[in-house]
């Protein structure tokens, strides 16, 4: 099935355009990242800043505020206010926190989760069938819908939510690892370590997880872009994080009433989550172009 | 073949059974009290005591099982003590604007998607292949909501062609019906039509390089005709396979569009029930929502049978 798909990388445009859908996707993410590390510091106020008499601002206000430790003085909203009088650029700004932190801990959790269990069903004969089992049972619920039961049993956190994000990805980290593990235990050089007497847990780790590395941070940085559109459909339903965390979805939920007088509410934390999602897809399939050409079939 | 059928039915029935038991599971293994979380956080103790006494969460945990799976068997999904009604009812009430959105959303990706993809195939490597490829991207991108309240703005405020918001039941006339469930739907059919060109534009692309189109091709057929009887039915199983798995990010969809659009579904159920941790609806829109996508899947494997001769089971 992958004749076709190896036949198109061949032909792809020049090889400029290739490193482009790698190193611009990159800057930007690493972009996003310094902004994130440096919200304090980039003109922002406290997001979680009420001023009653700044309500639903139009972008570019300029207004006087009173900072909690007493000073005052005039204020550019760049982006406007919300409904409360919080200042959205610095809710934005701050969300980058918030939305990269919970892609990655999505990413690493599920991937972790979903190397783990499918190397076991893949190499623990007996367990295969169960395991594989459970993991169609899991698949058979539709993602968001599983996220919302998940975070809905606990009290919202954010670890709830990534939790919540990162159990409806693993399965399919499982079925990856299972399918790559059962081809590598086939392989001649596995068969040798086994004659050789290797411990099961030296086996894998030496031999077999070097061959997941690659297909995994393929497949990490798509449950990444996922994670990240999740967490702000979940939040944005009010069943996400706590509304006074500045997530993107948060923004997006509170500016939801007033969509109609203010979309810059909407607005920019949108084109946030888009622009972010869009790099980390992009940088997903270049990479798998790249690493594997076999992966080209993502569902 | 109907040995296959039927096998290929009573699979579905394992899968089904380690959901509801999942789903059973959930709320039992999960932090906190079954019955408190039941009874939701304003209940008193001799509440939480009855509703305890009256789910039978006192018994053996096996035997709580079996008792729900047999009541679910036979449809009653218990009651909802948030909305004070049987959730079967609940459920039922809410079902036309959500069936109604699906399809509606599926029929506009399905005639949107396939020629969008076919053509990036036909011209791989130009202009509108590179577009079709930059929306597929895009389309993955955008959550949902900010792709409906993009085209409310649009189509909504700035031009007023259609509501804002709201659904009106077909009952009450199909023109109007129509109006409220035109942008809900266009809105939802973004992220398929993403999913649904992309898997045409890779799979037409990989027919297009057999042998048999090429001799199409030297038989003196114009690209179309080729296209209709040669690549199409041959790239179809791939496109009608990501149809079926693109039903469940269409659910995932369904829930925040409803919420987009204030429109009194099953999507928007599932939302207010979690809101109000009403854990028998959840239980239900879970169990029925899997129960669809498993099915539609289903039908969709022994449509292989159909779709391609060569597959014989």
């Amino acid at each position: 099935m992958s004749g076709g798909a190896g036949a198109t990388t061949r032909r792809r445009g020049p090889t400029l355009l290739r490193e482009a859908a790698i190193v611009i996707p990159a800057l930007v993410l690493a972009l996003l990242v310094l902004i994130a590390i440096a919200a304090p510091w980039l003109g922002t106020i406290d997001p979680t800043l009420l001023d009653p008499t700044l309500r639903n601002k139009p972008p570019g206000y300029v207004g006087a505020i009173v900072r909690p430790d007493g000073a005052s003085g005039p204020f550019t909203f760049h982006m406007g206010t919300d409904s409360l009088g919080r200042d959205i650029y610095s809710r934005v700004i701050y969300g980058t926190r918030v939305s990269l932190t919970i892609g990655a801990f999505v990413a690493f959790l599920s991937t972790a989760l979903g190397l783990t269990i499918g190397m076991v069903a893949g190499y623990v004969r007996w367990s295969d069938g169960l395991i594989m089992r459970g993991m169609d049972g899991l698949m058979a619920i539709p993602p968001i819908l599983l996220a919302i039961a998940v975070v809905s049993l606990s009290h919202a956190g954010v670890a709830a939510v990534v939790i919540a994000i990162a159990i409806p990805e693993t399965p399919r980290v499982v079925r990856l690892v299972r399918a790559i593990v059962l081809t590598i235990r086939e392989e001649p050089y596995v068969e040798a370590a086994v004659a050789a007497a290797t411990p099961t847990p030296l086996l894998l780790f030496r031999h077999v997880l070097p061959n997941c590395v690659a297909p995994l941070i393929v497949q990490a940085t798509f449950v990444c872009a996922s994670a990240i559109l999740v967490e702000s459909i979940l939040s944005f339903l009010g069943v996400g994080i706590p509304p006074e965390v500045p997530s993107w979805g948060n923004i997006m939920s509170a500016g939801r009433q007033y969509f109609r007088l203010f979309p810059h509410n909407i607005l920019y934390p949108g084109l946030f989550i888009a622009i972010t999602v869009l790099c980390v897809n992009i940088l997903g399939d270049a990479m798998r172009d790249r690493l594997d050409p076999k992966l080209r079939k993502r569902v | 073949m109907f040995g296959y059928i039927l096998r290929r039915l009573l699979s579905t029935v394992p899968v089904m059974l380690i959901v509801a038991v999942f789903v059973f599971l959930m709320l039992r293994i999960g932090p906190g009290d079954p019955a408190a979380i039941i009874a939701g956080d304003n209940a008193n103790a001799d509440q939480v005591a009855m509703i305890r006494q009256q789910l039978g969460l006192d018994k053996p945990l096996l035997i709580q099982l079996f008792v729900w799976l047999r009541d679910i068997l036979g449809g009653d999904f218990g009651e909802s003590f948030f909305f004070r009604k049987k959730v079967a009812d609940l459920i039922a009430d809410r079902i036309e604007p959500t069936l109604a959105l699906a399809i509606c959303t599926t029929i506009i990706a399905v005639i949107v998607a396939l020629p969008l993809g076919v053509i990036a195939a036909m011209k791989r490597g130009s202009v509108i292949d590179r577009l079709v490829m930059g929306f597929s991207v895009l389309g993955f991108s955008v959550p949902v909501f900010v792709i409906g309240y993009g085209l409310i703005y649009l189509f909504a405020i700035e031009l007023p062609w259609l509501p804002v918001q709201g659904y009106q039941r077909i009952a009450n006339g199909f023109q109007p019906f129509l109006r409220s469930i035109a942008l809900p739907s266009l809105t939802l059919s973004i992220v398929y039509i993403a999913l649904i060109a992309r898997m045409t534009r890779t799979s037409v692309l990989e027919v297009l390089d057999e042998d048999y189109i090429r001799t199409a091709y030297s038989r003196g057929l114009t690209p179309l005709q080729t296209l209709m009887r040669h690549a199409l039915p041959n790239a179809a199983v791939p496109i009608v396979t990501v149809i079926g798995l693109g039903v469940a990010l269409l659910i995932g969809g369904v829930v925040v569009t409803e919420s987009v659009f204030a429109i009194p579904g099953i999507g928007r159920l599932t939302v207010d029930a979690a809101l109000a941790r009403d854990y028998p609806t959840i239980q239900a829109v879970i169990l029925l929502f899997s129960f669809v996508y498993v099915m539609i899947n289903l039908v969709i494997d022994i449509s292989y049978l159909l779709l391609d001769p060569r597959i014989r089971y």
